[in-house]
């Protein structure tokens, strides 16, 4: 190897050839963030057509294809690529490794991404329009019933599966094989413990949604029945499968933000994480909890009492590890040194608002009560307050807390801030009503809704662009930052941060822990 | 362990690879075989259990009398006439029961029908016998004409004995397109 402490390349190829890890995290969050974007703009206009009842703005079947492709952009375009970012950044510095330990195909993965996605908003200029069958794209009405678009989707679900899969096998084989000598796995920092778990989660369930987007795909045109009740299939077999993959997809995406949250309450907090071992366990055991769970999203397709009562059951039990969870967060800042700068200030609203969704979650998880709840408005902010206000806010987090980090420079703490309130505010005058709408019958997907619903639906709206106001603000101060933020050099950054990427200078070197650093025991759990 | 290279991190992505792959079979080979396995088994959605039925020494329960009804269904799009020849049986278990079903194609085109069976409550369905069903096969009628389609049962005499009604329901499918093709129904 030659000069082993160049910089960067010069110009489009160093993002295109790069192998290096920081520059690919960077990339996955600069592109998860277009896609929070674009997912944001179709959101805002499923919110205008819904401000109020009748039709206003847009066709039914066009705003089908609105919930659909904001569901599938923010899972799978927003929420994961931006977590894969993090670990991208963080887990080589959080283990002491020079970088992922397969850098080309961390390359690939990357950059299959964005032609994916491109391909999938292009179906909405395609006839028949964008996929409308809902982010869950149930049979018959994805296959029988879909535009033929239906096929350019099917292949974007299997190409940003093979990403996610890629991804994952990178940080499972960077984490088993190239942390620093000393890095023992019970002294890893939990984000890289949530993110261990979740990536072998994704490599258990993404070919299991690309088996089922493969049935789809012979359904439609090579004429098996594998979801056709007339050539012996049955559409329930599609649900079984989705939601095989779908709930384990769930802890997907919470789980790492469970990491980050776990980082950042001990620094602001000035302890240490408490029950950092019971922090594991839970984390473990929820990600196996979630693969017995899946019926809980169908119970009202008949299934025998036994089944109900079995996913009950199981699901109501996914509630213990979360509190240990909720309880360690709680206890860790219980009598700690509390400051309250963004960062924090968004793990005590993940913190708040991700236990509403949880309660909810529980409500939804007793089968006969589920019968009232299932597919109205009640689940839509039930999932938002887990996805939004557990992953979205736990990612705006984490972008505060590393970003000074990243590149050397403050964020404005003010602008922070206020991005935290009008989020938090926004967020709950958009999601809370939702509850009562759904309790009150308002069924979910639906363009139109009956006159009694129309006020808290208004009061949807009007959070709903305030709270996407909020995230302008919050694109303008990252980029104030990085362009011309206080430049900051200590190497801690902040006061109370443990860790391996907080012993390395600020800001993070293009190269960092060529030879591995000494792991002192202080530094463990951080 | 075994190690499948050199290098410790190709090594763990290979078996990686192999869990993945092996995940993407398990949805062909596990978990669709169970699915219909375990609708079978627990009477779901109606799959009668098993093959056709080969009458076991059938030993008429006259003691007790059942209600059979029928119900038939057009699917979105199927133009025949499609109706239960009687709406209602009342049989007794082990009896071997004879009905058939009207169908009528009213377009002048050739046609191909698949008839799909459910029963109702499913707890029933594993007591449910067909012995001769037009369920069993596609159904073909030319254009503008008519059939009376068989149907031929045996309720068995295990049938709990809380189970007083049984509903038998029938959706007719236009398969003239997917017609030719195996079509695996009971």
């Amino acid at each position: 190897m030659g000069d082993h402490h160049h910089g960067p390349a010069k110009g489009l190829s160093r993002w295109l050839f790069t192998t290096n890890h920081k520059d690919i995290g960077t990339m996955y969050l600069w592109f998860s963030f277009a896609m929070f974007i674009l997912g944001g703009a179709f959101a805002m206009i499923i919110r205008a057509e819904l401000f109020q009842p009748g039709m206003q703005l847009i066709e039914p079947a066009f705003f089908n294809q609105m919930t659909t492709l904001h569901g599938l952009i923010m899972v799978f375009g927003a929420i994961m690529p931006s977590f894969v970012g993090l670990a991208n950044w963080l887990i080589p510095m959080m283990i002491g490794a020079p970088d992922m330990a397969l850098p080309r195909m961390n390359n690939w993965s990357f950059w299959i991404l964005p032609p994916t996605f491109l391909l999938l908003a292009s179906t909405l200029f395609m006839e028949g329009g964008a996929p409308a069958a809902g982010w869950t794209f149930y049979a018959p009405l994805s296959t029988t019933y879909a535009a033929p678009s239906v096929t350019f989707f099917i292949f974007s679900i299997h190409v940003l599966g093979l990403s996610s899969i890629m991804g994952s096998i990178n940080i499972i084989a960077t984490v088993m094989n190239m942390r620093a000598p000393g890095m023992t796995y019970m002294k890893m920092p939990l984000f890289v413990w949530t993110w261990l778990i979740t990536a072998f989660l994704l490599v258990a369930v993404m070919p299991v949604l690309a088996g089922a987007v493969t049935m789809m795909l012979m359904d439609v045109h090579f004429g098996t029945s594998f979801f056709s009740a007339a050539g012996g299939g049955d559409p329930v077999l599609f649900q079984h499968v989705f939601w095989f993959f779908g709930h384990p997809e769930v802890y997907i995406i919470i789980l790492p933000a469970f990491g980050v949250v776990s980082q950042i309450i001990p620094a602001f907090s000035r302890k240490t994480l408490f029950g950092y071992d019971s922090m594991v366990y839970a984390t473990a055991s929820i990600a196996f909890l979630s693969f017995i769970v899946w019926a809980h999203h169908m119970y009202t397709v008949g299934m025998p009492v036994a089944g109900e009562l079995f996913f009950m059951y199981a699901t109501m039990l996914i509630a213990v590890p979360t509190g240990v969870k909720v309880f360690n967060w709680v206890t860790t800042m219980w009598r700690g040194a509390l400051t309250f700068e963004t960062p924090m200030l968004f793990c005590i609203g993940f913190l708040i608002l991700f236990t509403i969704g949880g309660f909810t979650g529980l409500m939804l998880s007793i089968a006969p009560a589920d019968f009232q709840y299932h597919d109205s408005y009640f689940v839509v902010a039930h999932f938002h307050y887990v996805m939004v206000a557990g992953a979205v806010f736990s990612m705006s987090a984490a972008i505060y807390f590393w970003l000074p980090k990243w590149c050397g420079r403050m964020y404005n703490e003010t602008m922070g801030k206020t991005h935290f309130w009008i989020s938090f505010i926004g967020f709950n005058i958009t999601f809370f009503p939702q509850h009562f709408v759904g309790l009150a019958g308002m069924p979910r997907r639906i363009p139109d809704y009956a006159l009694q619903f129309a006020d808290f639906n208004m009061m949807s709206s009007i959070g709903a662009f305030i709270y996407g106001a909020s995230q302008i603000l919050f694109l303008y101060n990252v980029i104030a930052t990085i362009v011309a933020g206080k430049p900051v050099s200590d190497e801690k950054v902040w006061e109370g941060a443990e860790g391996l990427e907080w012993t390395i200078p600020t800001p993070a070197p293009y190269h960092t822990f060529e030879t591995p650093p000494k792991i002192d025991p202080a530094h463990a759990h951080s | 362990m075994i190690r499948l290279s050199a290098n410790p991190a190709i090594d763990t992505a290979i078996k990686l690879v192999t869990v993945a792959v092996a995940m993407f079979a398990f949805v062909f080979v596990v978990m669709v075989p169970l699915y219909n396995v375990l609708c079978d088994a627990l009477g779901i959605n109606g799959k009668t259990s098993g093959e056709r039925y080969t009458a076991v020494q059938a030993r008429v329960d006259e003691s007790r009398v059942v209600t059979v009804q029928f119900v038939a269904t057009n699917n979105e799009g199927m133009p025949w006439e499609f109706v239960p020849g009687v709406n209602m049986m009342k049989v007794n278990p082990g009896a071997v029961n004879d009905t058939v079903f009207y169908a009528h194609n009213p377009l002048p085109k050739a046609m191909v029908a698949q008839a799909i069976p459910s029963i109702s409550p499913a707890r029933a369905a594993q007591y449910f016998h067909k012995t001769e069903c037009f369920c069993f096969n596609q159904q073909p009628l030319d254009g503008r004409s008519e059939a009376n389609m068989p149907l031929q049962f045996i309720v068995d005499q295990d049938l709990p004995r809380d189970i007083h009604t049984i509903t038998l329901s029938y959706t007719i499918f236009d398969v003239t397109d997917m017609a030719g093709g195996a079509v695996a129904t009971r």
